[in-house]
């Protein structure tokens, strides 16, 4: 098996293995799904059993049932958040790069500014204002998270602005959007690739996190760390229903970042780009 | 010397006053304002207008932002709109509570990654070192909770050794506050530990590949002796930032560990007041985190810049 004309190490294919089932989970799962969403079916943290795999929720809701759908909600908040977060960082990165100048000054003395401030602390501070619902969740997310594109994305501008064929389309008197989507972006694709992985982990886990403290996802949805959240009494009794959405974020993280490791080792990020987590 | 350490406290200065207009101006950017978010439904025009004097939204917004900057300095953060307390007095044994569990973190913590991180070194490429490779990447790929669930399995339920929850008041003793922290101070430091290693491991490594330590080997030096004298000695300032950054790490692991062991510090003192929605209470507390944030990374580059000769000269 070839990808982009690369053999995958055996590590590389179980992460493959591991994202496209939950990427089919996300898509299809509910189709086939035993229960709906929140029908109530058993006693509470039932034991597993034929009819119910993983036993039952707090609140007698099938586990698994909760789990496809959970996958459905916080695999696409992550990934809108990271598609969000990539246009913002992308499209600002590459301005500072090109324009320079006082533009460059202004948004990277910004980003130091809000990179200053933890960054869960940030998310608190702004849900805590604004209330939480998901679009101010995936917003609140990104743009927090863009900071970190921005400064990636800047300094692959930077190294590719000052090349001729940048400064020939400049000359021929092409504008600034066309520079950045025409020349820039082509030329710095295979970094910002291997980085959307990461950046959709962290993300994955930022919302997770946030869901696990309940100021996330707000019921009735249901999602792996707000599920973690609900059933976490049942650890006193020494249940595991808490474990299951827990192990569904660690597989999936984990199975990502085996294959970020993977694009990481092909292609070398060139010098300057190196972003910090 | 002590004038480039200088700078770059005052530079740490100026980012916390940045950080201290930014709290603000998030909190200030609400549709409507805190006073009919607070009061919702029931708001009528003139209860509305007395609880907007009384929280000093009539004023303009800069001199709001130098009365609460001022009242800060002074020690004094406000009310809480929910419970109506001075919020300082919440905040403060909370925050020592807080400091006390990341402390402990970082006692167990710091040694064991920075010893772990040069024997992986030392050992490069062997089983130890693999080892260590494959156990950080899971511990940095998995959530704080799991980790925390984990050792609650484990060392509360089926061994019960430790308490589930680390319910901590002012009149206990140190040696049982150490007890009933242990495990979220443990859990912390598995968290932050995998960092720790990898950059510690990292460091030395890549003063590895210089040419003065190859000389060493061609010598005849054994690989620990080369680690041990030749490298450490230059790697020792990234190992210094590297140690105080994760330090800053511990900051933000400190908000989920402290909720799932109903641990009574900062961090579940703020979630609490953002899922009420009460905005001093979360100005406070994210000014504190932030404080905490930034202190520990100005005191990372002047110990880096201490370690280090060459950061000394002006760039």
């Amino acid at each position: 098996m070839t990808i982009f004309g690369h053999r995958p190490p055996l590590t590389a294919r179980i992460g493959l293995i591991v994202v496209a089932f939950y990427l089919l989970v996300a898509l299809i799962g509910p189709w086939f799904a035993p229960y709906a969403q929140s029908q109530s079916v058993g006693d509470t943290w039932a034991p597993s059993s034929a009819q119910m795999w993983l036993g039952a929720d707090q609140i007698g809701r099938d586990m698994l049932t909760r789990l496809i759908y959970g996958a459905r909600t916080t695999i696409g908040i992550a990934a809108a958040t990271t598609v969000l977060s990539f246009f913002i960082g992308i499209t600002l990165g590459f301005t500072a790069a090109v324009l320079a100048g006082w533009v460059d000054v202004v948004l990277s003395r910004l980003v130091d500014v809000i990179l200053s401030i933890p960054q869960l602390i940030l998310a608190l501070i702004i849900l805590g204002v604004f209330g939480s619902s998901i679009p101010v969740l995936i917003f609140t997310i990104a743009i927090i998270d863009s900071t970190k594109v921005f400064r990636l994305a800047r300094a692959l501008g930077m190294n590719l602005a000052v090349l001729d064929y940048v400064e020939v389309a400049r000359m021929r008197g092409e504008g600034l959007w066309w520079i950045i989507r025409s020349e820039i972006l082509p030329n710095a694709m295979a970094p910002l690739i291997s980085e959307f992985g990461l950046r959709f982990c962290f993300n994955f886990l930022f919302v997770a996190a946030l869901s696990f403290l309940g100021i996330g996802v707000q019921p009735p949805f249901a999602d792996w760390g707000g599920m973690v959240r609900e059933n976490s009494a049942a650890i006193n009794f020494g249940l595991f229903a808490p474990l299951y959405p827990a192990i569904a974020i660690a597989s999936l993280t984990v199975g990502v970042n085996l294959v970020v490791d993977w694009l990481l080792s092909i292609d070398a990020r060139p010098s300057g780009s190196q972003a910090e987590m | 010397m002590l004038r480039l350490i200088a700078t770059r406290f005052a530079l740490g200065l100026l980012t916390l006053l940045a950080v201290s207009v930014l709290i603000f101006i998030c909190t200030q950017i609400l549709p409507g304002d805190v006073a009919s978010a607070v009061l919702g439904q029931q708001a009528t025009p003139e209860s509305l207008k007395v609880f907007r004097a009384e929280l000093g939204l009539d004023k303009p917004a800069y001199l709001r932002y130098l009365q609460w900057l001022l009242g800060v300095l002074h020690g004094d953060f406000g009310k809480s709109l929910t419970n109506g307390r001075v919020i300082i007095d919440e905040l403060a044994p909370r925050f020592i509570n807080t400091l006390f569990l990341a402390s402990y973190a970082a006692v167990i913590a710091v040694p064991l990654a920075v010893g772990l991180g040069i024997l992986s070194a030392i050992r490069e490429g062997r089983l130890t070192d693999r080892l260590a490779n494959i156990l950080t990447l899971i511990a940095i790929s998995v959530p704080e909770f799991f980790v925390a669930y984990i050792l609650i399995i484990v060392f509360a339920i089926k061994l019960a050794w430790f308490p589930s929850l680390a319910t901590v008041d002012s009149d206990m003793g140190l040696g049982m506050r150490t007890y009933v922290a242990f495990l979220p101070a443990l859990t912390l430091t598995l968290v932050v530990m995998a960092h720790m290693l990898r950059m510690t491991r990292n460091s030395v490594l890549s003063i590895m590949s210089t040419p003065y330590i190859e000389m060493a080997f061609l010598k005849g030096l054994t690989r620990s002796r080369v680690v041990a004298w030749h490298a450490l000695p230059n790697a020792l300032g990234p190992i210094v930032s590297v140690v105080a950054l994760n330090l800053a790490y511990l900051v933000v692991g400190v908000v989920v560990v402290e909720n799932v062991f109903v641990y009574p510090g900062v961090g579940q003192y703020m979630v609490d007041a953002v899922a009420k929605r009460d905005v001093p209470v979360i100005q406070a507390c994210g000014l504190v985190f932030a404080a905490v944030f930034v202190t520990l990374n100005t005191v990372a580059d002047i110990l880096a810049m201490l370690a280090n000769p060459r950061l000394r000269r002006r760039r």
